[in-house]
């Protein structure tokens, strides 16, 4: 049975696994106490709860549970990550690489550290959005102490290629950060094997609670620290100070082991489905995929329907179905998306995507009705937009003098 | 941001849409906004020459529900009126008619652009001087 409404924005976040909720409950009313309480039994189950919770989060990502810093999301985790080593490793460098597809926590954080006398490569993507290694390689000096690329773009699910990364940073002794946050606990993501020495992840975007992430930070090969960005009672080895969310860290390890055992199954149902969806919609005149479609998340599409505009197309259905848009109406700043414009779209075609982000609960009737209801808006949108009868008539939009304002 | 019942009105069904014979003397277009904006509005009316009143209005946007409902909602306020009384039609009208919200007044004022840039249009094609309008600059 169909459903309503339908919620394909889970590269935003992810509804609760009622299962994780279940997890929960108990330690916020009978087994509230401090992990850090040492000397009676409220703070005994509270730690052993964290202990197997790190558990369960460390063996999503092949990590050992020591290696594993909880944080309040993937944004500190981010911050901690990159701004950590940047304070730690001083002494042998100022130089970070990242690339201009990352996520706000991670090009902010870097812009930060260009205020404190840090130095920052943004690398450029290809239009599949990828990052081009010759060009990795080029940018390492001497001062390179870190190279952040993220796993999986939030935007276009595009995955970079994470272990030819971390050979290259292993090769010339740089540290690699990696921000998890869209990948963990939907693709595979061992730290081991993906030669990852610092990853930010969260809660939230697998089917956990908000407010909860995770910080992996390597103990061997190399031995890795990162500087505190918080002062406080030294928890977490010294590197995030603060009392422990010990529902939060429950409900976090309850997800991460959920999506261990389901990750499989999960990832070829929605990859199904996500075709399923794409396939029909390219079936417009006009669509585009934005992104590599070979390396990519299974549970996500972005798709740009040129002439018309993605806020206005949402509106056609966004009663029932709730998605994202690329489109600069649907922010404050009146910017197209930044990721688009990266992999040398137009603002234009910017303007005029839609992502798509399947999850756990996505079920094919949903699909069927997404693809009737975003075909048909479509089409009337295009009825009405000007943009769609000049190319009709054959016009070329480039030759038109725009009042630009 | 929810959107006001009249710009989903407008949205759902909107009022002229199409395509009025530009060739036509006495039709005038307005072609404002640019598709890197993220909204172009064409805005189109016909004057019957001896009255000066404007006998229809059509449009069609680029955009987003707001600018779409903005421009739907000013050929309804074209209709009937001479093109005199055209020239008055404002932006806050439209944005207090549809209650819109500040970060969605661009849209109205790129409506009023084209009601003026229609009109312009038709004056020139009819030999008269064009007007000057005074820039709003809220884009």
């Amino acid at each position: 049975m169909l459903k309503l409404p339908i919620y394909l924005d889970n590269n935003a976040t992810t509804p609760m696994d009622p299962r994780v909720l279940e997890a929960m409950i108990p330690y916020f009313t009978d087994h509230f106490g401090n992990a850090a309480s040492r000397n009676h039994s409220f703070g005994w189950q509270a730690e052993e709860a964290v202990d197997y919770a790190r558990e369960q989060v460390a063996k999503l990502i092949g990590a050992d549970p020591k290696e594993i810093i909880f944080t309040s999301g993937a944004t500190e985790g981010d911050n901690l990550g990159i701004k950590g080593v940047f304070e730690m490793y001083a002494s042998k460098g100022n130089h970070i690489i990242t690339c201009t597809t990352e996520h706000k926590a991670v090009l902010d954080t870097c812009k930060h550290i260009e205020r404190q006398g840090g130095e920052v490569t943004y690398l450029e993507v290809n239009p599949e959005g990828l990052i081009d290694m010759k060009q990795l390689e080029a940018a390492i000096k001497p001062t390179t102490i870190l190279i952040a690329i993220m796993y999986a773009n939030n935007e276009i699910g595009v995955i970079q290629p994470v272990k030819e990364i971390s050979a290259l940073a292993r090769k010339h002794g740089v540290l690699f950060f990696t921000d998890g946050t869209q990948a963990v606990g939907k693709i595979p993501v061992d730290v081991n094997k993906d030669g990852i020495d610092i990853m930010a992840f969260t809660g939230h975007k697998m089917y956990g609670p908000k407010g909860v992430g995770a910080l992996y930070v390597r103990r061997k090969n190399p031995r890795v620290k990162v500087t505190a960005q918080m002062d406080g009672g030294g928890h977490e080895r010294g590197m995030r100070s603060g009392t422990l969310n010990v529902p939060g860290i429950v409900g976090f390890g309850k997800a991460c082991e959920l999506a261990r055992l389901e990750m499989a199954d999960d990832a070829a149902r929605l990859s199904k489905l996500r075709d399923k969806l794409e396939n029909a919609l390219m079936q417009l005149e006009e669509a585009y995929v934005n992104g590599s479609r070979e390396h990519r998340l299974p549970h996500v599409s972005n798709i740009s329907f040129k002439y018309v505009e993605g806020e206005g197309l949402m509106m056609g259905f966004n009663k029932n179905i709730a998605l994202s848009s690329g489109s600069a109406c649907t922010s404050a700043s009146l910017e197209p998306s930044y990721v688009l414009k990266a992999l040398g779209l137009g603002d234009d075609l910017a303007h005029s995507s839609l992502r798509f982000g399947l999850g756990r609960f996505t079920t094919e009737e949903q699909i069927d009705y997404t693809i009737k209801a975003v075909s048909d808006t479509v089409i009337k949108l295009r009825e009405m937009s000007p943009l769609w009868e000049m190319f009709k008539e054959g016009i070329d939009l480039n030759s038109i003098e725009w009042a630009h304002h | 941001m929810a959107y006001s019942e009249k710009v989903i009105d407008h949205y759902n069904n909107p009022k002229n849409v199409g395509t009025l014979d530009k060739a036509k003397k006495n039709v005038g277009t307005g072609l404002v906004g640019a598709p890197e904006c993220g909204d172009v509005m064409r805005l189109q009316i016909e004057v019957d020459d001896t009255t000066g009143v404007i006998t229809d209005a059509k449009f069609k946007t680029f955009g987003c529900g707001s600018a779409i409902a903005s421009s739907s909602l000013a050929t309804e306020w074209l209709k009937g009126k001479t093109v005199d009384q055209a020239v008055a039609i404002d932006n806050m009208d439209l944005v207090e008619e549809l209650n819109l919200p500040p970060v969605k007044i661009h849209c109205s004022v790129l409506a009023e652009d084209a009601i003026k840039a229609a009109i312009n249009d038709y004056r020139k094609k009819n030999g008269l001087e064009e007007l000057v309008f005074e820039e709003k600059g809220v884009h």
